[in-house]
């Protein structure tokens, strides 16, 4: 399969095999009108299998997004066909505006225009919980 | 600008210190008599409640401060649809300081987010209850002359309890403190608490569903309400509602020095023969509130400036 090269944009690599559609649509990708490429299933020596998302088009990237999907997730800037930059991700302290609390006791059920914030909880689990219930993100958002 | 949300927003030190000045209130009130004189609490509960509402504004006029507020959603704004935080914006205009109670879960932070005076969370839904801990561990404080090494044993709705889920989490904080978790199957403490919080920082905790077992071994035994709601068959609910009422004959085994606790309303799980019992505590607990609220008061007010 051949997916041309970008020029001006975004290779996010080491996609976890599974993440990929979701990272895109948490990325809201999907309302873009510039050329990307989701590839599923790719072999990898060290994954075993990967996705990828090739975006081209320089556009903001929310990274603490691809750090909440997944850290080990590598992304490639790329400029004029060339890559200057290979940026290594981390898992975000906070996450606002990305995943909703779904505790319907919890005040971001019913306050309005109050924006869903989690915090980094426990690093090594990778749990996160809202700011507001502690209720734990379920990875489906 | 400092707020009490949850009871980890202080320090131990912090709440060290707002023992310290709850017991010379209590040792010195006329000292404390004129200490709000001007200063006004809005107490704002959008859910009915008895003893929180009036213990913070007992404890504020006994600081020679006023009180304004509702005590029920449908006399505020809220029945109109106002937001948290524009009620909580308007009311900064009008008060020093706000006590907050709210059904949903996050609503005082959202208040204290939004406010220019600081916020006290007198409880959201099932999520915390801040003031009622500083109350309890006042309390034992008092009881057991300092907060270290001793047992406690919590007793009944441990799944569903906040003020239990609270008091472990504060005084995981201090040393030499051990666990008695006395709950029926169905209302054991949540796998989180233990994980996160009692094996997190080392406290050695047991679990039975036998009160009169473990008795022998506590210092202070801090009683909750087994609720019918809570289980999911009235047959269930039938067999073990006996268990986990506290009677003198259940005390038979029980240290003589031990405290009894109860973060109170009491329906029947605390038999009232015991009230005469020098080892019950709960009332005092309710008298601890008020006095660690105006401590509590002052902290704050003096943190932003306001005294």
């Amino acid at each position: 399969m051949n997916i041309d090269s970008i020029t001006n944009g975004f290779v996010i690599d080491h996609i976890p095999a599974g993440s990929g559609m979701r990272l895109y649509e948490l990325l809201g990708l999907d309302s873009l009108d510039c050329s990307i490429a989701l590839i599923k299933n790719v072999g990898s020596r060290k994954m075993g299998k990967k996705d990828i998302i090739k975006i081209d088009a320089d556009i903001a990237i929310n990274f603490d997004i691809i750090g909440y999907v997944s850290p080990e997730v590598t992304v490639n800037i790329i400029r004029d066909g060339v890559l200057v930059e290979k940026k290594s991700i981390a898992l975000p302290k906070t996450l606002t505006g990305v995943i909703r609390c779904k505790n319907p006791r919890c005040i971001t059920s019913c306050e309005q225009e109050l924006e869903h914030e989690f915090k980094l909880t426990d690093p090594e689990r990778h749990v996160y919980r809202c700011i507001y219930c502690e209720t734990k993100a379920s990875y489906e958002g | 600008m400092r707020s009490l949300i949850d009871i980890l927003d202080f320090s131990v030190e912090e709440i060290n210190e707002l023992i310290d000045t709850a017991n010379d209130i209590i040792a010195h009130p006329d000292a404390y008599a004129d200490c709000c004189k001007r200063k006004k609490i809005a107490t704002l509960f959008f859910e009915p409640s008895t003893r929180t509402r009036l213990s913070f504004e007992a404890a504020m006029l006994e600081l020679g401060g006023s009180v304004l507020g509702f005590s029920e959603a449908q006399s505020s704004s809220a029945a109109k649809g106002e937001s948290i935080s524009d009620t909580a914006k308007t009311i900064s205009c009008y008060a020093d300081i706000i006590a907050m109670r709210h059904p949903k879960e996050g609503a005082p932070l959202v208040a204290a987010r939004a406010a220019s005076i600081p916020v006290i969370n007198a409880g959201d839904g099932g999520h915390n209850h801040p003031t009622q801990t500083l109350a309890d561990l006042l309390t034992i404080s008092r009881e057991k002359g300092e907060i270290k090494n001793f047992t406690i044993g919590f007793c009944g709705d441990l799944k569903f309890g906040r003020t239990v889920h609270s008091l472990i989490s504060a005084l995981s904080r201090y040393e030499g403190i051990r666990v008695v978790l006395i709950s029926p199957e169905e209302l054991k403490l949540p796998g989180y608490i233990k994980t996160d919080v009692l094996e997190k920082k080392g406290i050695p905790y047991t679990q039975t569903t036998d009160l009169e077992a473990v008795m022998p071994e506590l210092d202070v035994l801090y009683m909750t309400r087994v609720q019918r709601e809570r289980f999911f068959n009235e047959e269930d609910y039938l067999r073990l509602k006996d268990s986990y009422i506290l009677t003198p004959q259940k005390l038979l085994g029980a240290k003589r020095d031990l405290s009894i606790m109860h973060p109170l309303p009491r329906v029947n799980e605390i038999s009232v023969a015991i009230d005469e019992d020098p080892r019950a505590c709960y009332f005092k607990q309710v008298l601890n509130g008020k006095y660690i609220r105006m401590a509590l008061i002052l902290k704050l007010l003096k943190e932003a400036g306001r005294l």
